[in-house]
């Protein structure tokens, strides 16, 4: 029994240092900004520190790792949901359509003198959260529903490019767009305020609580379709009910924070290269790791190039790219090792 | 007529079924007996993995299967898989659960839902690992194991479900000589025990050890009688094309191919 504990240990082991990471690097990120680690000391006294620590750094800090748990654990469903380590929370459209949601809400809103700051902000973020959504249901509808993974893989990267398309024909009719659509292209915790933050929160404790359920249908579709359908599983629904969450997570994070790329594909790879678990706790581990990942990124890319800003979505994109990179490195010379 | 129908572990009637647009099966009658192994065997496209996933209702189909005397279509997936335990041939799977893990997934039909595992559940996949020889792995990943251990895993899986019918499709897939003969003592030891066994075998010498021989061509079944039969060894031949011959060694039978 002592091999099954080891990986049951590891798994703890990761858990408790993602938590104690989470903890340190929020700790962190409450002292990194163009004031520096001044304001934390002065927040007592000092009112305007106080509001820099607590209604901005904290916010977006905290918000960060939310937005980074939702997309870890966006991740490690498509990764089950769809027996391909390489599918990221994505895959369904729901980023084009995001794009597609914000670029709409730009040129017919966005940029009217009308508009106030908080509305065009809770515009793009309903814009985003609907087109997410919409270009999920519209994934669906080509897929013909969820009963076959390749279907839908296909109409999830048609769904993605055709929006893709559409969001970038958007732009080039109304060129005023282009620098709002690119802030939110590159994503960005900067605006993630309390409300936010608790909104991303409430969604991740509801899809959490929904992955972790049906996470014993992801074990059973590692084994196969045919397999998991012989141990009893109704596979359609519990299918159906994870892209809910998949859509839900995605859509919630990328509303407010925009396309931040890699996260979802490489937390659930970080957690599988230190612990063999079973679906329940990778999920758990994963949205772990997604929070910690962009809560690190979101530090890094304030404290970079200070006083200046570096768009968070860069920053994952590199180290996400580096990532792959020396993955697909490290496996092509197990592998040649493995046939000598 | 009573006491034979509770003789019968499943009875299909009149089974059709297509992949895509083409038909495999063509109004399949069988009758399987409880507590006997049966082996389906016929050259390649017959149909015979087609038939096992009717059989198995995890294809759809026309006509009807009876399970344990009960319409399979219209049992709660839960209670079929309580009864009913199915090993898939060629099936993709991942390399990130752990022999332990994947074996305790044929216990999930027993299981409420997100209940921990309990001591006859430990036992149950104890038992199933042991009796495949696979328990000292019982820590690894699949992705650590060879084609033949991890198939041994598998078969864990199957066994660990302590179903009333076990279908098994190519379970000697990448066993080596001596595995497949342990393969068999399961087998023989799962029977004494009451359970049904049905397989298909690509190892004709291997299947003629069961009690009943299924012999399937171009989706039809051609021949169905007791594998120590002569009439059953003559369609055997005649349904690889007179390209095989049966012969006595010893106690057992084995099929040879006729070389020109």
């Amino acid at each position: 029994m002592s091999a099954i504990c080891r990986q049951q240990r590891l798994a703890s082991w990761l858990g408790a240092g993602l938590l104690l990471a989470s903890v340190v690097l929020l700790l962190l990120g409450a002292s990194v900004g163009s004031t520096g680690f001044e304001s934390v000391l002065k927040a007592w006294n000092d009112p305007v520190a106080l509001q820099i620590v607590w209604d901005i750094r904290l916010p977006r800090t905290l918000g960060a790792w939310t937005a980074g748990a939702l997309l870890g654990l966006a991740g490690a469903v498509a990764q089950g949901l769809f027996r391909n380590p390489l599918a990221d929370p994505y895959l369904l459209g729901s980023a084009s359509g995001a794009s597609l949601g914000v670029a709409l809400a730009l040129v017919f809103f966005g940029v009217s003198p009308f508009a106030t700051q908080w509305l065009v902000r809770l515009g793009l973020t309903g814009a985003a959260f609907a087109g997410a959504v919409g270009a999920v249901l519209l994934t669906l509808m080509l897929a013909k529903g969820v009963q076959h993974t390749l279907r839908l893989l296909l109409a999830g990267v048609i769904v993605g490019v055709v929006l893709g398309a559409f969001a970038s024909l958007a732009m080039l009719m109304v060129p005023e767009v282009m620098q709002a659509m690119q802030a939110f292209m590159l994503g960005s915790t900067g605006y993630v305020g309390w409300t936010a933050c608790a909104l991303m929160a409430g969604v991740w404790l509801l899809c959490m609580g929904g992955a972790w359920m049906l996470s014993p249908v992801l074990d059973g579709l590692s084994l196969g379709e045919a397999t998991a359908a012989s141990l009893g599983l109704p596979l359609l629904q519990m299918r159906a009910a994870l892209v809910v969450v998949l859509a839900l997570a995605t859509g919630t994070a990328v509303a407010q924070t925009g396309l931040i790329a890699f996260v979802g594909l490489a937390a659930p790879h970080l957690v599988r290269s230190v612990a063999k678990t079973t679906h329940g706790r990778l999920i758990l581990l994963s949205s772990l790791m997604g929070g910690v990942l962009l809560m690190a990124a979101d530090m890094l890319a304030r404290w970079l190039i200070a006083p200046q800003e570096l768009p968070v979505g860069v920053l994952t994109a590199m180290l996400g790219g580096g990532y792959l990179l020396w993955l697909m490195h490290r496996n092509s010379r197990s592998s040649a090792g493995a046939s000598l | 007529m009573k006491n034979a129908m509770h003789s019968i572990a499943i009875h299909a009637h009149a089974i059709r079924a297509s992949l895509g647009n083409v038909q495999i099966l063509h109004g399949i009658e069988l009758a399987l007996q409880r507590g006997r192994w049966t082996s389906i065997v016929g050259p390649n496209g017959a149909g015979k993995s087609t038939l096992l996933k009717v059989l198995a209702g995890l294809l759809p189909h026309t006509g009807s299967v009876t399970l344990l005397g009960q319409p399979l279509a219209s049992l709660p997936g839960r209670l079929r898989a309580q009864q009913l335990a199915w090993l898939g041939q060629n099936e993709t799977t991942g390399d990130d659960l752990t022999v332990w893990d994947v074996a305790m997934l044929g216990r999930l039909p027993h299981q409420p839902w997100l209940a921990a595992p309990s001591a006859a559940d430990h036992a149950a996949v104890e038992q199933a690992l042991r009796a495949t020889q696979a328990w000292d792995w019982r820590g690894r990943t699949l992705g650590q194991l060879s084609g033949g251990e991890r198939q041994r895993v598998l078969l864990a899986r199957a066994l660990a479900v302590q179903a009333q019918v076990l279908l098994m499709d190519e379970p000697l897939a990448n066993l080596d000589p001596p595995h497949q003969a342990d393969w068999l003592v399961l087998v023989r030891e799962l029977v004494q025990h009451g359970t049904t066994v049905v397989s298909v075998l690509h190892e004709i010498s291997m299947a003629l050890h069961a009690d009943q021989m299924v012999i399937m061509a171009q989706g039809r079944i051609t021949h169905q009688g007791a594998c120590a039969d002569i009439a059953t060894h003559r369609a055997l031949e005649n349904v690889f094309e007179r390209r095989i011959a049966i012969h006595a060694l010893g106690e057992q039978w084995v099929a040879l191919p006729k070389v020109s």
